[in-house]
């Protein structure tokens, strides 16, 4: 159980934050054939555009409401009028998602009714899925963004009401923000070993897995399809992976009665035991020998990673289900969190962390606790980079963004697979610490190791 | 948006230096140049942006960003613009305003306590103070916080008022410099000055490319007081004032910082680049020529003359192999300002032929020297849609794609070798030594091995 603690300072040093707008921009990306279009100054979505694009090394479709002073001032619907109509004769988008950001939301439009009257309004919008999430800047960061987006495409475009759902083979899947194009691909070939279908809300294994089309498409290059969205009311069952899924889950139960589960993670071999367990359930068969496998191979690389692990001093800052994920799995190797700091504070999460506190804070933040703490290791995004630096220990990269590493978007740490890579590479990485400073204690270890018979 | 800021981006529009604006007639003046912004089809950064990246570069100054978390937390730490000393300029630091602040008020409360934990952690040589769309429409004086922030603190805090919301990039750049010129520039007598001081205005030192100009400058004994602003000082930009001359290197960003250092201190400015072997011995001679005019000893013209005729040499004799190989290859151009027509230069240097660059940035200026280069206006073009750019690409129209991150996916998703030549490129390509290195990347992008491998079909698209 760990205490929350919010630093009470009002400089904010190195962000941990990529902001809610952001995150509902990526969210939006997951549905095929989709522009979002973020409501604000045309720098609100081309600081989100540049670092999507560094981040995933995608083309990324991204429109702005181009808001300047005397929209702010005037209200916006006109802005928010023309930006669709041309989104729709420029780009011929199935769906447009559109988020606010705290230039619009300071000013507290009705967002929804000036959508309704531009909809009355504008026939030529008729076949475009058009979706509004409210997603001030200063409320949240990239997970609520994400979550709220994916609330907003549930409340829209998902028929309501109870299905028919007897022996359907179908399965909702809502995962977090923090789950790759990887991480998905692996939780839908679970599903799939089950003989079961999963439909994948958002689904950036789509679109933002880097894949290199025949053709310029000027939209998502691909998603969960409007049509199939429609329809997630006729699952058998839907999952949730993370905390900040759970409201989603719970929006898309109210109106089609459809069950969940909310996996807090799917990083361990307990909680992806779970996630097998309720696909036995659901399909009524066996795992598969593949998978056994797979859980073989987890099960070693435990065996062989903990030593790696084992009392090491871990410093993590994330948002919070990243951090959740993260935490659990680390300390369930024998690792200490030294220190956690959270992006948010808005998770129930936070307060289960295997940590004594978890800080609401910054980078600047975890640079400092990880330093009072003699960290070993940090575990953050990017702008990691110059503390881990400064402390002299290695960075595993994990969070948003991620812009010096190629293949970010293939890294799985859900589900045996990716538990088994995580593992691995956060073994390989105090390895590799070790060898460069070849002292006595890695001595010791290594002596440690024999005795244990590796 | 305050009517100081308002007056001040009308001035702006109305800069005599600017050679579009000297074209125009005094009412066309006055209708400024802002180009209104299509929602929906816009592109390209804010004014807060421009602002940001303006002066981000002075390595012992914290820069604070007043505004909710978006402004800073997307975008920081973002260029790679080296420092050879202080890393401080690279810290994010944003008072991360919450709903709280915005609608109670607190904003300005906020930012002071930030500017003074700041100030106390970090012992800057000065604060910039980032002004935002939310705080600039809840009408928070930034100015006067700053003010009694300077006072209280002994330590310089600089406003600098460009929100997102007031226009471009390139006017935020330009809402820089006058923050430049209302609070630094001046403000501080240099300890000691000489006959041959410049000023470098709009070098940011991306990718360290300052750092193969200044030994050049060096060897031919020209003093560089400030780079305005790559790899700066505080205290230099502060003293600039004394310089001898001036030089522009990004044209359109700070004219009016070079315009109206001229009016007040009387320092003559001109505009030039240091991209490709010809243009940077042409700022040479110019720098040269003009500090003598203004008293610097006529043995300055010599000594650059040396260092031209030693650097052309030695940068020939390296670029021979690869002007070989790259002759006749034809490269696309999509890049902005200044760039449009210096990196053509480098390119028909290199015997490359550029089939079309883009002007969608660039001043009238720009255009005419792109035009004399390319001697064809059809090669002029605007903002080409990444359908089309996708399509001219995929069917061959050019050998390679030299632009910035955006268009960066447009190529490659056709196959098509690319070259980054805009602010996140990680190569530094100016002066002669960078001259070298620019032919040496195209060409290893071209003569890569990959792109036959990666264009063979699949083994199921291929016919029995």
């Amino acid at each position: 159980m760990a205490t929350i603690v919010s630093k009470k300072k009002a400089c904010v040093v190195n962000p941990l934050k990529a902001s809610s707008p952001l995150g509902a921009a990526l969210a939006y990306l997951g549905v095929e054939g989709s522009v979002p279009l973020l409501h604000g100054a045309q720098g609100c979505t081309s600081f989100a555009l540049v670092l999507s694009v560094r981040h995933f090394r995608e083309s990324i479709p991204m429109q702005t409401t181009a808001m300047n002073e005397v929209t702010a001032i005037l209200g916006g619907g006109e802005n928010l009028e023309e930006a669709l109509t041309v989104i729709q004769s420029r780009m011929k988008p199935k769906f447009i998602g559109v988020a606010s950001t705290s230039l619009t939301e300071t000013k507290a439009e009705d967002f929804r009714g000036n959508l309704k009257e531009i909809r009355a309004r504008r026939s030529e919008l008729d076949k475009t899925a058009v979706v509004f999430a409210s997603t001030p800047d200063f409320e949240g960061a990239l997970e609520d963004g994400w979550a709220r987006a994916t609330a907003a495409i549930i409340e829209s475009l998902v028929q309501p009401g109870p299905a028919a759902r007897t022996a359907s083979s179908r399965v909702n899947v809502l995962p977090g923000v923090h789950l790759t194009a990887g991480d998905l691909d692996e939780v839908r070939e679970t599903i799939e070993a089950f003989g079961l279908t999963p439909v994948i809300l958002p689904d950036l294994s789509q679109s933002l897995d880097g894949h290199v089309p025949d053709a310029w498409i000027g939209t998502s290059l691909g998603g969960t399809s409007v049509g199939a969205i429609g329809a997630m009311g006729e699952a058998t069952h839907t999952i949730a992976i993370g905390e900040h899924m759970r409201a989603p889950a719970e929006l898309l139960h109210e109106r089609t009665q459809v069950p969940f589960t909310v996996f807090e993670t799917l990083s361990g071999l307990e909680p992806t035991d779970r996630l097998v367990s309720l696909l036995i359930r659901l399909s009524g068969r066996q795992a598969p020998m593949s998978l056994r496998r797979r859980r073989s191979q987890l099960v070693d690389a435990m065996l062989d990673g903990h030593f790696s692990l084992s009392g090491r001093r871990v410093a993590i800052a994330a948002d919070p289900d990243l951090l959740t994920a993260l935490a659990h799995l680390v300390t369930g190797l024998g690792a200490e969190v030294v220190a956690a700091v959270s992006s948010t504070d808005r998770s129930p999460a936070l307060a289960r962390l295997p940590c004594s506190e978890v800080i609401v804070g910054d980078l600047g933040d975890l640079e400092e606790a990880a330093k009072e703490a003699n960290a070993e290791l940090l575990i953050t995004n990017c702008h990691g980079q110059p503390a881990a630096a400064r402390l002299g220990i290695p960075l595993v990269r994990a969070g948003f963004p991620i812009v010096d590493r190629v293949g970010t978007s293939h890294r799985t740490s859900v589900g045996y697979r990716g538990t088994r890579s995580l593992i691995f590479e956060l073994a390989n990485e105090f390895l590799s610490a070790d060898d460069d400073h070849s002292s006595h204690s890695s001595e010791v270890r290594d002596v440690h190791a024999t005795a244990h018979g590796v | 948006m305050s009517n100081t800021l308002k007056a001040r981006i009308a001035e702006l529009f109305d800069e005599p230096g600017c050679a579009t604006n000297q074209k125009k007639g005094a009412k066309e003046r006055k209708d400024g140049c802002k180009k209104p912004l299509l929602p929906g089809a816009a592109a390209g950064g804010c004014a807060f942006d421009g602002a940001k990246i303006a002066l981000q570069p002075i390595a012992d100054a914290v820069h604070l960003v007043h505004g909710p978390a978006a402004c800073e937390g997307n975008g920081w730490d973002g260029r790679h613009t080296p420092s050879s000393g202080p890393t401080l300029y690279r810290l994010g630091l944003t008072t991360d305003l919450s709903e709280l602040d915005i609608v109670m008020g607190g904003a300005e409360k906020r930012l002071y306590k930030a500017i003074k934990e700041a100030v106390q952690k970090h012992a800057p040589a000065a604060v910039f103070v980032y002004s935002t769309c939310v705080p600039a429409l809840i009408g928070d004086d930034v100015d006067a916080v700053c003010r009694h922030a300077t006072a209280k603190l002994g330590t310089p805090v600089v406003p600098v008022n460009a929100p997102g919301f007031a226009g471009s990039k390139n006017l935020g750049n330009k809402l820089a410099g006058e923050a430049l010129l209302d609070h630094v520039i001046g403000t501080i007598e240099p300890d000691n000055t000489t006959a041959t001081d410049v000023n470098i205005i709009g070098e940011y030192n991306v990718a360290g490319e300052f750092w193969q100009v200044r030994p050049l400058l060096e060897r031919a004994g020209i003093r560089v007081q400030a780079c305005i602003t790559g790899d700066s000082r505080y205290r230099q930009i502060a003293s600039s004032h004394r310089a001898r001359v001036n030089m522009m290197v990004c044209s359109t960003a700070l004219i009016n910082v070079a315009r109206k250092m001229q009016d007040r201190w009387g320092i003559p400015y001109f505009e030039g680049s240091f991209y490709g072997v010809e243009n940077t011995s042409t700022s040479l001679r110019t720098l040269a020529s003009m500090l003598v005019t203004r008293g610097a000893p006529e043995a300055l013209i010599a000594q650059t003359e040396a260092v031209i005729s030693s650097e052309e040499a030695k940068a020939k004799a390296l670029l021979a192999p690869y002007r070989e190989r790259l002759t006749g290859k034809r490269a696309l151009l999509y890049t902005g300002g200044v760039k449009s027509w210096s990196v053509i230069t480098s390119l028909k240097e290199l015997g490359m032929e550029v089939i079309a660059t883009s002007v969608r940035k660039s001043t009238s200026a720009d255009k005419e020297k792109a035009l004399e280069q390319l001697g064809d206006e059809s090669a002029l073009v605007d903002s080409i849609p990444p359908r089309e750019m996708y399509a001219r690409l995929a069917r061959g129209d050019a050998d390679i794609l030299l632009s910035g991150g955006r268009t960066q996916f447009v190529a490659l998703k056709a196959r098509v070798p690319w070259l980054d030549i805009n602010q996140e490129r990680a190569h530094a390509y100016s002066g002669y030594e960078g001259a070298v290195a620019l032919a040496r990347a195209v060409d290893l992008e071209l003569s890569n091995p990959l792109w036959a491998d990666v264009r063979r079909k699949a083994p199921w698209e291929e016919r029995g």
